[in-house]
């Protein structure tokens, strides 16, 4: 039993989040959240350029050979980050479903995708050239034609998919799931991380009554809670991503579980720091609105929590008594 | 990362199984952690686990522990929980005074002590809290003077497991009349059997008396009793209570692993379809997951540094809120029958009641909430 993360694996953490705090500060995210397009299309190039499109494809199609834990650290720091660009909705949901020349096309910065499972809503369909659709257990490639939808969350918007025929996908649709669920709960991880270190400094400086607002119980408590859901999460978060690259068999259930709960704790994360915040955590000025539009997004993402604990609950105590 | 055993754990965990399908009867399963009657098969138990080796498996081999890694204590725990084997008898003296001497005994007092602690022949209590020293512990009133013998005690203790039954005591008193605080605090290795100690059995919410008062009037304990310096008392009791919060959090999950299984068997068998009971059954399955996770991330930390990491503080906070929630649930499964005894289903209505006491014992959750937000979080303190 050996749960912490390689040298190389942290090496990559904290130079993702290096990049990202340089090229992405809360302003620069800020002003591209508020701008037409929604994010910085030259971004992309540097992100091929980080090989982040290819860390989880072999070697030999050009990519790094590593695996989903890799992939989930990045998420983490995007998610921390905000990073507004559809990486998520490329490497996360649809490049498990692609074939190889599709696939190199992602590594090399040609292409990006996006999915629609189950008939969900799209995420990044304005920013991405195609869309891969999973219904009833079989996936198609489809152009990215829609509708874009104002979306409470400026960083990930999503999109209405036209309706129109597609080339069937080779990739295996029972796991896209799992690995779309795991995705969501590191990024929720990296959410909740931010937006307790906000409340934090603000507890920490801010005064009222001639002390800083963090010796009362009332304040530094929430962020304690705070802080054991992040660290419950990122437990989860980690051990679903595990369960993920190793394609173990409790990836379903784990995912599952990992989503519900990482996503319903960065929410509650982020609701204690607007409180913490006070006045200044319900402005637009400050970051606090854009990471708790995110993780509102993220909660709503392939089902609220209760549908996913459904799932855990099918899973402990067999066929549902009842439906 | 692998969240799997490794070939020797595995091993490791394989031995235990068999050892406790082998020696683990009937009638020593599911005992109610501290309940009196359990006393016997407990003593005789733990000469058992003695005698295989699996006491102090942490402990360093020239202490008469066995050198092994945290993760075997960690498999250990688990297997035992899982099994329903009752707690070894000495759990003060394994996980808190053995310890505590480990770090600041002297080699005498390591030979005395240690071991007999795992042998189960001595058995430990804890002298910290006082009527007027709970989440306070600095404020504690007992007296040590120092007197030709060494010291002569008095003073009061309370909430004390195992007191009835114990051979000694780690006990912080203040050696210095004229100090405050965290100065002037002395730690003392008491013998229960000393002329002027007297124990009284605390009856508690559920009926039962797992906790003791503990009285000392005008007991006299000789010198070379004091672990660590006089007056540096402050710093050997937070050692002690450091191994209590450490090594707790894998027994406290494996217990809530029990009853989570309890909890799903009797979902099962009362059919339960309620879409919101279903919700929260799941919830409570998915938090033991989340917690025994944060244990390994813990545990894995504390193997690589020899640090415990931040992750281990959230532990027994959450176990405790998940405990109460837990049993509620169950309460509201069984319905109405909740409120009276019934075969086999009676143990959920003491659990509930007992789990009130899991956000008081070892560290309030107030106090816990306090030491995450000042010592993990960095904020400013609050007193």
């Amino acid at each position: 039993m050996e749960f912490s993360f390689t040298e190389e694996q942290q090496e990559l953490k904290s130079q993702a989040r290096s990049y990202l705090a340089e090229r992405f500060p809360a302003e620069r995210v800020a002003e591209l959240a508020d701008s037409e397009a929604g994010w910085d299309p030259s971004s992309w190039a540097e992100l091929v350029e980080l090989g982040w499109l290819g860390v989880s494809v072999p070697e030999e199609q050009g990519g790094a050979g590593l695996g989903f834990v890799e992939e989930a650290l990045l998420l983490e720091e995007l998610g921390r980050a905000l990073y507004p660009g559809p990486y998520f909705s490329t490497v996360a949901l649809a490049l498990p479903l692609l074939g190889d020349e599709d696939v190199a096309d992602v590594v090399a910065g040609k292409t990006r995708w996006s999915a629609s499972l189950d008939g969900s809503l799209v995420p990044d369909l304005a920013l991405v050239d195609r869309v891969a659709v999973v219904e009833e257990g079989d996936a198609r490639a489809v152009d990215a034609r829609g509708e874009a939808l104002e979306t409470t969350d400026r960083t990930r918007r999503l999109g209405r998919l036209e309706a129109q025929d597609g080339t069937p996908l080779p990739g295996d649709v029972s796991k896209l799931r799992a690995r779309a669920l795991a995705a969501v709960a590191v990024e929720a991880v990296g959410i909740g991380e931010r937006v307790l270190e906000y409340g934090v400094e603000y507890a920490s400086t801010r005064e009222q009554f001639g002390r800083p607002i963090g010796v009362y119980q009332a304040v530094s408590h929430k962020l304690a809670d705070s802080y054991v859901g992040m660290q419950l999460s990122r437990s989860l978060a980690y051990w679903a991503a595990w369960c993920v690259s190793v394609d173990d068999a409790e990836a379903p259930v784990a995912a599952a579980a990992a989503k519900s709960f990482a996503a319903d704790a960065a929410v509650a994360a982020c609701e204690r720091s607007i409180q913490v915040l006070g006045g200044i955590g319900f402005t637009w000025e400050h970051a606090l609105h854009r990471y708790y539009k995110r993780a509102l997004q993220l909660q709503a993402f392939a089902g609220y929590g209760a549908a996913h604990r459904a799932t855990v609950a099918r899973h402990l105590l067999g066929a549902p008594a009842a439906v | 990362m692998d969240l799997r055993d490794s070939p020797e754990e595995a091993e490791f965990r394989a031995e235990v199984q068999a050892w406790l399908e082998a020696n683990l009867t009937d009638e020593l399963r599911g005992g109610r952690y501290g309940e009196r009657r359990f006393e016997e098969a407990s003593r005789a138990w733990s000469r058992k686990l003695f005698d295989a080796g699996y006491a102090g498996l942490t402990w360093p081999e020239e202490y008469g522990g066995a050198g092994a890694p945290y993760s075997y204590q960690a498999i250990f725990l688990e297997e035992s929980a899982r099994a329903e084997a009752p707690q070894h008898i000495g759990v003060i003296g394994l996980g808190m005074a053995g310890p505590t001497i480990i770090a600041f005994g002297t080699e005498e007092q390591k030979a005395r002590y240690l071991p007999k602690i795992l042998s189960a022949e001595e058995i430990w209590c804890q002298g910290f809290s006082e009527p007027g020293a709970g989440s306070d512990l600095a404020s504690v009133r007992t007296t040590a003077v120092q007197n030709d013998g060494g010291f002569l005690v008095n003073g009061q203790k309370v909430w004390s497991s195992f007191a009835h039954l114990a051979d000694w005591c780690i006990l912080v008193t203040r050696s210095d009349p004229e100090s405050q605080r965290h100065a002037g605090l002395t730690y003392l290795l008491v013998d229960m059997h000393a002329p002027g100690v007297e124990v009284r059995p605390l009856r508690q919410i559920t009926g039962e008396s797992e906790f003791n008062e503990i009285f000392f009037s005008d007991v006299q304990v000789p010198a070379e009793n004091v672990l660590g310096e006089v007056g540096e008392g402050w710093a050997v009791a937070m050692t002690t209570l450091l191994h209590e919060r450490g090594t707790l959090g894998f027994a406290l999950t494996g217990i809530l692993d029990v009853s989570v299984r309890k909890l799903l068997a009797l979902t099962r068998e009362r059919g339960v379809d309620d879409p919101l009971l279903l919700d929260r059954v799941a919830q409570e399955w998915i938090e033991l997951q989340a917690l025994k996770l944060t244990n390994y991330r813990a545990l894995t930390a504390l193997m690589k540094t020899g640090i415990p990491g931040p992750e281990g503080s959230v532990s027994k906070l959450h176990w405790s809120e998940s405990n109460q929630r837990l049993t509620k649930l169950a309460l509201e499964i069984l319905g109405e029958e909740s409120q009276v005894a019934a075969d086999g289903e009676g143990d959920w209505r003491y659990q509930q009641l007992r789990s009130r006491g899991n956000t008081i014992e070892a560290g309030t959750s107030e106090i816990l909430r306090n030491i995450v937000a000042e010592r993990v979080l960095g904020l400013p303190r609050s007193r």
